[in-house]
């Protein structure tokens, strides 16, 4: 070891202090949702479940949370779809252009979710399209396809490729090697960015915020309006610890079937 | 030979159709591979590039002075003149670039001991757990991140209850501070994963043949570790650094400083769409030399 002891305390110091960075907001978040007083103020006064009640019972927590579930749904299965066509595509397949090609590809995620938003608003006002559900999951399948190439792409770039050619050798045609060798060989990685890309569709505001009507609320849609109204809060202090769970949680899950790694990368 | 092939007791019987469209594709490589692509890439094109496309049109689009709509093909430039003569725009960019520029600082000097633990130090089981704790709250909750800064932050909040004790009051919703705090929260973990991936593949040996030669510890650090780990530093400060530039939420909701992605949103949402899309050309521009600078320094193999 060439780190002496002091070095190595200080280290493990510092990763303490910056965990508890990374932890408190959203410990403190947790706890308010718990707390009876209608006031935000630290500290709280008490314990109650009484909020949870009161955000079930409210209607436009619960369209929010079904316009949520429904983009969330749509815009994932469009990005599994099309995100595990370009990753097959780009990894089994030698042709000119290919490394332009998946660079393209992830260009989504590396410019800023501000540009992705006002570039698609513009279009849509431009082509007369009335902003709606459709217009909002349009807008998270753009950078859920990325999510799901990441994660389908990095797992064909580790698997050998003599299972798919012995499936060939043996007679299998192209469709029942992808049927019955590559697919199940993918599987967890496909799982694994379906739940990222639904935790993100889930989360994501940046661009909501420019492709959805007046009409039409998300989950962070709700909360980011009812922030500037002080008597909803406890209201939305209940939503908010929802969806850490809701974001969090699949997260959570997609490490334990994926490997260490796949799951890093960009969102908006 | 595809088509061919006697059928086995366990395949399932598919409709001759199938079975000779898969046989007329088995020699065709090219054909495969354009039937793969047309789908993502169509998508991508229409969805993706067709927008920025419209975009950049609606730039040099004259506005209705009546009705405040853009009326297509009327070529102008007055949105672009309004970006240069008015220097507010100017000052909201440095601003911006200067805000991205800090918090990708800050996330690098407080991810690079906790990553150094991770990837160095830590125990395997420790390490697991770590990346989990590090990952968990990488994607999730951005919205409810920031909302929990602004309760900490605001009159009454936990940071003013922490703080009356030693005689400070708390920082209010106004600081252009506030931002850069929580900026540098929200990407920490996105600094932290490559820089932890990086460090892990330094090797050891190199490390010990510094120590053999003499080197200190931080001769070690400054002369191996940090050269080696240099590109994973860029990929990491490509999401902290784009992150920050198009974010219009956090700024809005924890100071009252504007940024790039205020002018846009406000821009775009109010009736004036050529002025958003001539503006949002900037972080467009800045983005596209900040990745070809890192592309240069090797940032691209350490996504």
């Amino acid at each position: 070891m060439t780190e002496s002891r002091t070095t190595r305390l200080a280290l493990k110091i510092a990763t303490g202090i910056v965990l508890a960075f990374i932890y408190l907001p959203l410990i403190i978040l947790a706890i308010y949702a718990f707390n009876p007083s209608r006031i935000q103020a630290w500290p709280p006064t008490g314990f109650t479940l009484h909020w949870f009640a009161e955000a079930a019972a409210n209607p436009a927590v619960t369209r929010a949370l079904t316009n949520s579930v429904i983009v969330a749904t749509f815009a994932t299965a469009v990005a599994l779809v099309l995100g595990t066509l370009a990753a097959v595509g780009v990894a089994r397949y030698s042709f000119f252009g290919r490394q332009t090609i998946s660079f393209l590809l992830v260009l989504p995620i590396a410019l800023p979710g501000v540009v992705t938003g006002v570039a698609l608003r513009t279009s849509f006002v431009t082509l007369g399209v009335d902003f709606g559900l459709l217009t909002i999951i349009v807008g998270h399948a753009t950078f859920c396809v990325v999510i799901a190439y990441n994660n389908v792409i990095a797992r064909l770039r580790r698997l050998p490729r003599t299972p798919e050619e012995a499936s060939g050798d043996l007679g299998a045609d192209t469709f029942t090697t992808f049927r019955r060798i590559t697919l199940p060989a993918m599987r967890t990685a496909l799982l694994s960015g379906a739940l990222l890309a639904f935790a993100l569709s889930f989360d994501e505001i940046i661009v909501t915020n420019f492709t959805a009507g007046a009409g039409t609320q998300t989950v962070p849609m709700y909360i980011l309006t009812a922030i500037q109204r002080p008597t909803e809060l406890p209201v939305v202090n209940v939503v908010a610890l929802i969806l850490i769970l809701v974001s969090v949680i699949p997260v959570y899950l997609a490490q334990r079937v994926s490997d260490v790694g796949t799951t890093a990368g960009g969102r908006t | 030979m595809t088509a061919t092939s006697t059928s086995r007791p366990e395949a399932t019987p598919r409709p001759a159709v199938s079975r000779r469209i898969a046989a007329w594709l088995h020699p065709r490589r090219r054909v495969q591979a354009a039937l793969l692509l047309v789908g993502p890439l169509g998508w991508l094109t229409i969805a993706y590039f067709g927008a920025l496309f419209i975009l950049l049109m609606n730039a040099f689009w004259e506005k209705d002075a009546f009705t405040g709509n853009v009326i297509p093909f009327s070529w102008s430039l007055d949105a672009v003149e309004e970006l240069i003569s008015n220097p507010v725009y100017g000052t909201i960019t440095l601003r911006t670039i200067g805000m991205a520029l800090l918090v990708t600082a800050t996330d690098a000097l407080l991810a690079f001991p906790i990553a150094y633990y991770m990837a160095r130090i830590a125990s395997p089981r420790t390490r697991r757990l770590l990346v989990i704790a590090v990952l968990m709250p990488l994607w999730g909750a951005y919205l409810v991140k920031v909302y929990a800064w602004r309760t900490i932050l605001q009159e009454n909040g936990f940071l003013e209850w922490t703080l009356t004790p030693f005689g400070v009051g708390g920082p209010g919703l106004d600081e252009i501070s506030n931002s850069w705090l929580v900026f540098s929260y929200l990407w920490l973990p996105y600094m932290i994963l490559p820089l932890y991936a990086g460090l892990e593949r330094v090797p050891h040996s190199l490390l010990e043949a510094s120590a053999d030669l003499g080197g200190k510890s931080w001769t070690t650090f400054r002369r191996v570790v940090l050269p080696l780990v240099f590109p994973s530093l860029v990929a990491g400060s490509i999401f902290t650094f784009s992150l920050t530039l198009g974010d219009y939420i956090t700024p809005d909701l924890v100071s009252d400083a504007k940024f790039i992605g205020n002018v846009i949103y406000d821009n775009s949402t109010l009736g004036n769409l050529p002025l958003a899309a001539a503006y949002s050309l900037v972080p467009i521009i800045v983005m596209t030399i900040y990745l070809l600078i890192a592309r240069r320094l090797g940032a691209f193999e350490n996504l």
